[in-house]
């Protein structure tokens, strides 16, 4: 009964009895405030390490690619699978920002600006790792179209274009949706700015936004079609990069599943890592008024589903090998399970499968800390996924007399740790200097923005 | 409002940024296109010769054939600069009094080869057998240009990827008959017809793919 009655009574969005202006205070107060300790430790830790990032990549161009530890049959390393993983995270933002908005989903607004600045951050980090893995990186322009003496025009037939292309849309129309969403609240924080270099950089961001009724109208309509636009986007950039894989003919990479398949794996780490983030977030600048346990608990639901239907291709995945009778995709899945690389497989299996089921029980996942570990534990999960399927497809290949094991150099592990500098550096920039919570929207699904909330609350009026 | 920050004129900008955009990219197109590429870069370059030897007069004057000196571009990969005695052929006899022929004799006396510069340069990655593409029927003026009027020998022709690959895709409009390929001044009157018909005779099937150059 009481689930019942829960329902029905729709649970307010934002809890504690607020008005608009006390909503204002609370998003704005980080950007108001002297910058805490924990903040300038952080952003000074994440910098050197994106500082290492940058200048592993310099060694890498010096060096060559030999300072990775690829080997002749694994030709596709870290780049490849923390591309993947990165792209990947991303895939939260924009389901959240874009599909839920069309279907109305309220609850997405107090979490869609988080992330989406999170899906931003992620791509470019993603962005990194193919450009830099192109060997003879002064070759790089090869892959755009343009006119040159050499006659070089990219192959359209490769996947590995489509992805270029993939990915640079779904970066431009992610920045797009982000900075139009932006906006108003860019011209909040420009109106309480008290410096002039605040009320300047804000001001120039909030592109002369007064909130005069055509600025409504032409924002939500702007918004609208950024959505409309941004949502193909979440199922076919990562079916894009599941095509890299899929569109070759190498056992455990062909599979007509790979798309479906990515997506959903996809979505399940965005959503582990917007947890992860939002936890933390939630906590330091007490917002959970505002980003409520219920919030939490649909995310985590997400992650079930989502964390479930990978679970299903994992298990298909193993039928198709067996249902085909086809001895070399057999011989790559029981290499997978059972193999060298067994230990990344079961890995694997326990994070992304087994950890999220116990978000069917209520009592866990409302719980905090649980749900904390087990975001992290899918995190871990499903970056391991990408190096299964790209290293242990790879490493015994069709000649025996090539097998061999790949073990990543310490600048593959440091590059993919100076990743994470590259993107706790803008996160930490973002959450200090932008309106971490949709200030316009949150405001929308108050109860407070009902035009008939007086007529129930007559104590209230004032 | 005081807060605001953009003066009238700022309503333009969206314009200002589209039309900065379309000739920033035309600029990075023509940048790659024509700014960087060898037709640019690299026609035209004429380097100083140790001993100023025409072209124009060895050909036109005294009718000598390519194939004089360069004997080897029927028959090998490479084709050869001549020997300097090659040239002492000839000029153990003639204009002896003149003071590059002395500095050619000299050179043969000491048994020191003359330093040509190399004009023609390809990069080390591309494979190119001038063989192959004489006994296809690629006249010499097709990459050199009309080296008979040249008094000093310049690039005349691009080299690059892209010149080489409109041959390579359309031999009919550039092959010539083989008895002809180093009279510098024929012209056929009917290219294309030629072209289909000695593409046949002469079984030229130029590949397209990358290891037909790059190997």
């Amino acid at each position: 009964m009481d689930i019942i009655n829960e329902e029905i009574q729709r649970v307010p969005q934002v809890l504690g009895k607020k008005s608009f202006k006390k909503v204002t205070d609370i998003i704005a107060k980080p950007s108001e405030s002297p910058a805490p300790k924990w903040w300038v430790i952080g952003l000074l830790g994440s910098m050197s390490l994106a500082a290492l990032l940058f200048s592993l990549i310099g060694y890498l161009i010096w060096d060559g690619v030999g300072v990775w530890g690829l080997n002749n049959p694994v030709g596709w390393g870290f780049a490849i699978v923390n591309f993947v993983f990165w792209v990947g995270i991303g895939h939260a933002g924009t389901l959240i920002s874009a599909i839920l908005f069309l279907f109305r989903q309220k609850w997405r607004t107090s979490i869609n600006r988080f992330a989406e600045a999170m899906t931003i951050f992620a791509v470019i980090c993603a962005g990194i790792f193919p450009g830099i893995h192109v060997g003879r990186i002064w070759a790089a322009y090869y892959l755009f179209p343009i006119p040159n003496s050499m006659a070089m025009w990219p192959n359209f037939k490769s996947a590995l274009l489509w992805d270029v292309f993939a990915v640079s849309t779904y970066f431009t129309v992610s920045l797009l949706f982000w900075y139009v969403g932006l906006i108003p609240d860019l011209a909040t924080f420009r109106d309480r700015a008290t410096t002039k270099v605040k009320r300047f950089t804000y001001g120039l961001f909030a592109l002369g936004w007064n909130g005069s009724n055509r600025h409504w109208m032409n924002y939500e309509k702007a918004y609208l079609i950024l959505a409309a636009i941004a949502t193909p986007l979440v199922l076919s950039v990562h079916s894009i990069v599941s095509f890299d894989f899929a569109t070759s003919n190498l056992p455990g990479w062909h599979t007509t599943i790979f798309p479906p398949y990515f997506v959903a794996g996809a979505v399940f780490s965005g959503f582990a890592m917007v947890l992860t983030l939002l936890i933390i977030a939630r906590k330091i600048f007490k917002l959970e008024d505002l980003i409520t346990i219920r919030h939490l608990e649909n995310m985590n639901k997400f992650i079930l589903a989502t964390g479930t239907m990978v679970g299903y291709a994992y298990a298909m995945e193993f039928f198709m090998a067996w249902y085909s009778a086809n001895q070399y995709e057999a011989f790559a899945f029981i290499n997978r399970a059972f193999g060298p690389y067994a230990w990344a497989y079961w890995i694997m299996v326990s994070c992304n499968v087994i950890s999220p089921q116990f978000f069917w029980f209520k009592k866990l996942r409302t719980n905090i800390p649980i749900m904390f570990v087990i975001s992290i534990f899918v995190n871990i999960g499903m970056w391991f996924e990408r190096f299964v399927i790209t290293v242990t497809s790879l490493h015994r290949d069709f000649l025996p007399s090539s097998w061999d094991y790949y073990i990543p150099t310490w600048v593959d592990i440091m590059t993919f740790v100076g990743s994470f500098g590259l993107f706790f550096t803008l996160f930490l920039l973002f959450l200090k200097y932008l309106p971490i919570i949709s200030i316009s929207e949150v405001k929308g699904v108050m109860e407070i923005a009902d035009p008939h909330y007086y007529d129930h609350h007559t104590e209230d009026k004032q | 409002m005081s807060q605001q920050i953009f003066p009238k004129w700022a309503n333009t900008l969206p314009i200002i940024v589209l039309i900065v955009l379309v000739i920033t990219l035309g600029l990075v197109v023509h940048l790659f296109w024509y700014w960087l590429s060898p037709k640019h870069l690299n026609v035209g370059y004429q380097p100083k010769q140790p001993i100023p030897f025409s072209h124009a007069l060895h050909v036109e004057n005294v009718g000598l054939d390519c194939r004089y000196c360069h004997s080897n571009v029927e028959k090998a990969a490479h084709s050869n600069i001549p020997a300097t005695e090659t040239c002492m052929n000839c000029h153990k006899q003639i204009k002896t009094d003149s003071p590059h022929i002395k500095k050619l004799t000299k050179h043969y006396e000491n048994n020191e080869p003359i330093e040509w510069v190399k004009v023609h340069m390809l990069p080390d990655y591309v494979y190119f057998n001038h063989a192959a593409h004489t006994t296809a029927g690629v006249s010499c003026v097709q990459c050199h240009g009309q080296v008979n009027k040249m008094d000093v020998v310049y690039q005349a022709k691009p080299l690059s990827m892209g010149w080489c690959l409109e041959c390579h895709r359309e031999p009919e409009k550039f092959i010539w008959p083989k008895e002809k390929i180093t009279d510098l001044n024929w012209r056929p009157t009917n290219q294309i017809n030629l072209g289909l018909q000695l593409k046949e005779t002469y079984n030229v099937n130029p590949g397209e793919a990358c290891s037909v150059c790059h190997r």
